[in-house]
């Protein structure tokens, strides 16, 4: 025990000059200022309404990585689907009722002897009609400038270790192709439901940096 | 018809314009191969400044990972793809 586990410290040995950081204190950088002075424009200028703002932030903070879970599901328990989703990523999540908008979605599927990772080396491309926003590492330059550098090292680091003699494939999102992973359907998971398999299937085993859950984990 | 076929080597221009480029500065002068043909795209080149022009044809590119970097320390089969313009790609024979 010390003075300081005292119940009745009385704290006045701590100099607080600052008040504790608020969630929104932050300093914007020059780009999100003008982001926002451009926002404002618009508004001003009733090219958008602040509403139309507002419901296109909701509606992307709504789309996420469970949709992309149900087509690998899919996929997995429907071979006629898997043949449709890689020959046309778009007409296939559609049959599921999800909407790529302006990209066009490509699956890449793992193989014993094949694994895929995505990334977006010069911004943060990633298929957001499906899966919604990218993690914070997809976005930021070490993930960017390392995956296409070295690769396994990348993955070893997200507790991901990729045989030798499996080929890995980078790819990298440079155009209007966006890419899905679908991993391989893990061993033991025979007698699951479609609903079930979907679970198993993570965010990071659709980008590529991991493989999916292990049924009873 | 499109330039280039599936399994066809094609070599990524050595070049460095300014503007919107979506070619990745690691891949200029890089010789690779073509895995597949996506179709034609508007050009990010022109369409980042909001400005019209034809639209271009996209090959995804596949690139040897130890014929990107001298030191490459993963093992020779593991490769790198890209999805190139048309007039970033030229024949190389």
């Amino acid at each position: 025990m010390t003075d300081h586990d005292h119940h009745d410290h009385d704290h006045h040995d701590h100099e607080h000059a600052h008040a504790p950081p608020q969630p929104d204190d932050k300093v914007h950088s020059y780009y999100q200022i003008l982001g926002i002075a451009l926002k404002e424009l618009l508004i001003e200028k009733g090219v958008v309404s602040a509403d139309e703002v507002r419901r296109q932030i909701e509606h992307r903070d709504s789309i996420t990585p469970a949709n992309g879970s149900l087509v690998v599901a899919k996929a997995w328990a429907d071979p006629a689907f898997r043949q449709r989703l890689l020959a046309d990523g778009n007409a296939a999540v559609a049959e599921l009722g999800f909407h790529m908008t302006t990209t066009k979605l490509v699956a890449v599927e793992n193989k014993p002897d094949e694994h895929n990772v995505v990334v977006c080396t010069l911004c943060s491309c990633y298929p957001r009609d499906l899966l919604g926003l990218p993690p914070s590492w997809y976005k930021s330059r070490a993930y960017r400038a390392r995956v296409v550098r070295e690769p396994r090292a990348v993955l070893a680091e997200f507790g991901t270790h990729i045989a030798d003699d499996v080929a890995l494939r980078v790819h990298d999102s440079t155009a209007d192709m966006r890419f899905l992973v679908v991993p391989m359907r893990p061993a033991g998971t025979e007698a699951m439901s479609e609903a079930e398999l979907a679970a198993l299937v993570t965010r990071d085993s659709m980008i590529g940096v991991s493989l999916p859950d292990q049924p009873g984990h | 018809m499109t330039r280039f076929s599936p399994g066809e080597q094609v070599r990524v221009r050595d070049d460095y314009p300014p503007g919107h480029i979506r070619t990745p500065v690691y891949l200029r002068g890089k010789t690779g191969e073509v895995d597949r043909y996506f179709g034609e795209f508007a050009n990010a080149e022109i369409a980042a400044y909001g400005l019209p022009g034809p639209r271009k044809g996209v090959y995804k590119v596949r690139f040897r990972a130890i014929d990107l970097w001298s030191d490459y320390a993963g093992p020779a089969r593991d490769v790198i793809e890209a999805d190139i313009y048309e007039h970033w790609l030229e024949k190389t024979a």
